[in-house]
């Protein structure tokens, strides 16, 4: 196993390479550059000129590419902002990833929490009221998206009944292994509406993926086996049939942490939230390259690490499956 | 007083097209140590009908209609789910058609095994372990203590059903019911599955119900032979007796369609013509009737009921073919 994961590991290096190239790439597609404007003026064109020499932006592209591989590789630099001086991109990221973190790692959670008790319940009422209540709840939240959801719950409990702040982020530093912030009461009322906008549809997929998945599990001859041996019903439950059933829902998990990385996107822009969401969208309309890459390298090693784990997961479950 | 008692078991199923009656009345006893083997081709209802005993049909869309099996005197399709369950896999177990699927897969062969002494004889973790390896050994799964920790995609198909065994007389049994444990199996591990539990049988005085639809394992296993057709009972007899002097027509097409080592020259087997008859709408005439050979009007208008035609030996049918054949069997 260790050997698989360090393999696995090794592999993803050109994956991320290839990712970076295609990002830089596409970057340079977009019309306009970084300094292109200043506030409300346009800068002169010896100025600009100047910025880009300092910046290295007059250098052909696959020298500025193999430049700032370089610097990533040598000194674990992804940068300076060319938009927020005195930043590097190293700072903005350490700043607005742990938050991000801690959004995503919520949503996922709540998600989790819902959705697999609530398939489980759907399932063993099958056809029974609290399977219809479910089915229709999680087809509910299934087809309302977070850009809708978001605003909607912060203008009913925050406007409208004033419980819960608008907007911001409450966790406070230090953080414990660098992401997990102390569960105050700040923190968890600020966090409570954005993670139930971004884990609802979630939740609601996973209920739906959960309860269809231990409706056919729970028809299987082991099923009968269990029952034929004098098993509880929660026993043949928990141990024979929802194991078995859990191996669709870890599958799904891979595409829904990406999910995560461009829902937290959209949620820390409907509620103001400073993670790397809000940077990245910002780094876009500003142009500002470096930003933008360094952003998208952390989310493209948060997706290689979680598809990693979502496999191992996947092995715990099945011992049919084994990684050598 | 017989050890099972089934009177007049009835399951049906409600399903879109209509109601499937699958197991259609029936009764028959099971004494201790006795082995009964239930025959009949694909959907007759005899798996049906076993599994109804321990209300293993899913319900719905299985409807136990109507009737009575007693166990020891107590009705277990009036029982308490709770009580039913210190039966099952305790006092009656079962062993199922296809060991590739009847073992959990993500579960060690160890753990399945021992569960049911957990429940049942609230034996620790520890002890029902070290009871497990010398359960498997029992059923001859070599180095047993070595596989307790095995998956069963680790063992062989002929070893999964020797778990299965394995884990069914854990808890020593007083009926065992084995719901064609061989017909998933090539047919020297046939040959060894069933020595095994003739042996274990005759080891433990238990009683077994043996579900198959081949008539050619019944002769050297079974005491009494019940035939079923279209969810009926159409024959009931001792072994012997139903080959020597079988009754029903349409047992004598089955015997006629098994091989024989002893024919005296190669003959073709006789199939019976036809298809078993559809389960929703059977009308309540001879289910029979459109395949057979002896069909006279009055089948058509009345369903037989078993009689008895001989010492223990019972008969549904209205036409009274002899054993000498005069019928032109």
């Amino acid at each position: 196993m260790a050997a698989y994961v360090v393999r696995r590991l090794f592999w993803s290096i050109p994956v991320l390479v290839a990712l970076l190239l295609a990002v830089f790439l596409l970057m340079q597609a977009i019309p306009g550059g970084p300094f292109d404007f200043a506030g409300e003026r346009s800068l002169p064109e010896a100025v600009i000129a100047n910025l880009e020499r300092r910046y290295g932006l007059d250098k052909p592209l696959h020298e500025q590419f193999a430049n700032y591989l370089k610097s990533i590789v040598l000194e674990g630099d992804l940068g300076p902002s060319f938009r927020q001086r005195n930043r590097s991109v190293n700072d903005i990221i350490g700043d607005s990833f742990p938050i991000s973190a801690q959004l995503g790692i919520l949503a996922i959670g709540l998600a989790l929490l819902i959705g697999i008790p609530a398939g489980i319940v759907a399932a063993l009422n099958h056809n029974r009221l609290p399977d219809y209540v479910a089915s229709f709840l999680a087809i509910l939240g299934v087809s309302i998206p977070a850009l809708v959801l978001g605003p909607v719950l912060y203008w009913l409990f925050a406007l409208k009944l004033g419980w819960l702040p608008v907007a911001l982020w409450g966790a406070e530093k230090p953080f414990f292994l660098g992401f997990l912030p102390m569960p105050t009461a700040k923190f968890i009322r600020h966090a409570i509406l954005p993670t139930v906008a971004l884990g609802t549809g979630m939740s609601a997929s996973i209920a739906r993926l959960t309860r269809a998945s231990l409706l056919q599990v729970i028809r299987e001859d082991y099923i009968r086996t269990a029952r034929a041996k004098g098993l509880r019903e929660r026993a043949v439950v928990v141990r024979h049939a929802l194991k078995n059933s859990l191996i669709p829902v870890v599958t799904v998990l891979g595409p829904m942490f990406a999910a995560v990385v461009t829902g937290t996107i959209v949620i820390e822009s409907v509620f103001g939230i400073p993670g790397m969401g809000k940077y990245f969208v910002q780094g876009i309309s500003n142009r500002d390259y470096p930003v933008i890459m360094g952003v998208t390298l952390i989310y493209a090693v948060i997706l290689v690490l979680s598809n990693l784990l979502v496999d191992i997961t996947y092995a715990w479950l099945d011992p049919r499956i084994r990684y050598s | 007083m017989a050890l099972l008692e089934v009177k007049d078991l009835t399951t049906h199923f409600h399903t879109q097209d209509g109601v499937v009656k699958a197991v259609n009345g029936i009764s028959y006893e099971v004494n201790e140590g006795e082995t009964l083997a239930i025959v009949g081709e694909s959907g007759c209802g005899k798996s049906v009908g076993v599994l109804s005993i321990m209300r293993l049909i899913p319900q719905p869309p299985g409807d136990i209609v109507r009737g009575q099996v007693l166990f020891e005197g107590q009705d277990l399709l009036k029982v308490p789910e709770h009580d039913l369950r210190g039966i099952r896999g305790n006092r009656i177990s079962m062993i199922f058609q296809d060991p590739m699927t009847s073992l959990n897969p993500v579960l060690t062969v160890g753990k399945q095994v021992g569960e049911a002494l957990e429940v049942h004889q609230g034996l620790s973790t520890h002890e029902a372990r070290a009871k497990t390896v010398s359960l498997l050994q029992m059923v001859g799964i070599p180095e047993a203590s070595g596989r307790l920790d095995d998956y069963p995609h680790q063992f062989s198909g002929g070893m999964r059903q020797r778990a299965m065994i394995a884990m069914a007389l854990s808890c020593d049994p007083q009926l065992l019911i084995a719901d064609e444990p061989t017909t998933a199996l090539d047919v020297t591990i046939q040959a060894q599955i069933i020595e095994l539990v003739k042996r274990l049988r005759d080891d433990l005085g238990m009683a077994v119900i043996w579900i198959t639809h081949d008539l050619g394992i019944v002769a050297g296993l079974a005491d009494r032979v019940i035939v079923m057709y279209a969810g009926y009972i159409i024959e009931s007899s001792p072994v012997k007796e139903l080959y020597a002097n079988p009754r029903h027509p349409y047992t004598v097409g089955l015997l006629r369609s098994v091989p024989r080592l002893d024919a005296v020259r190669a003959q073709r087997l006789i199939p019976i013509e036809g298809l078993p008859p559809d389960l929703i709408g059977l009308p309540d005439v001879c289910p029979f009737a459109p395949r057979c050979a002896h069909v006279m009007d009055k089948c058509w208008s009345a369903n037989p009921q078993l009689r008895s035609v001989g010492s223990g030996h019972q008969v549904a049918c209205w036409v009274d073919i002899n054993s000498d054949g005069s019928h032109g069997l």
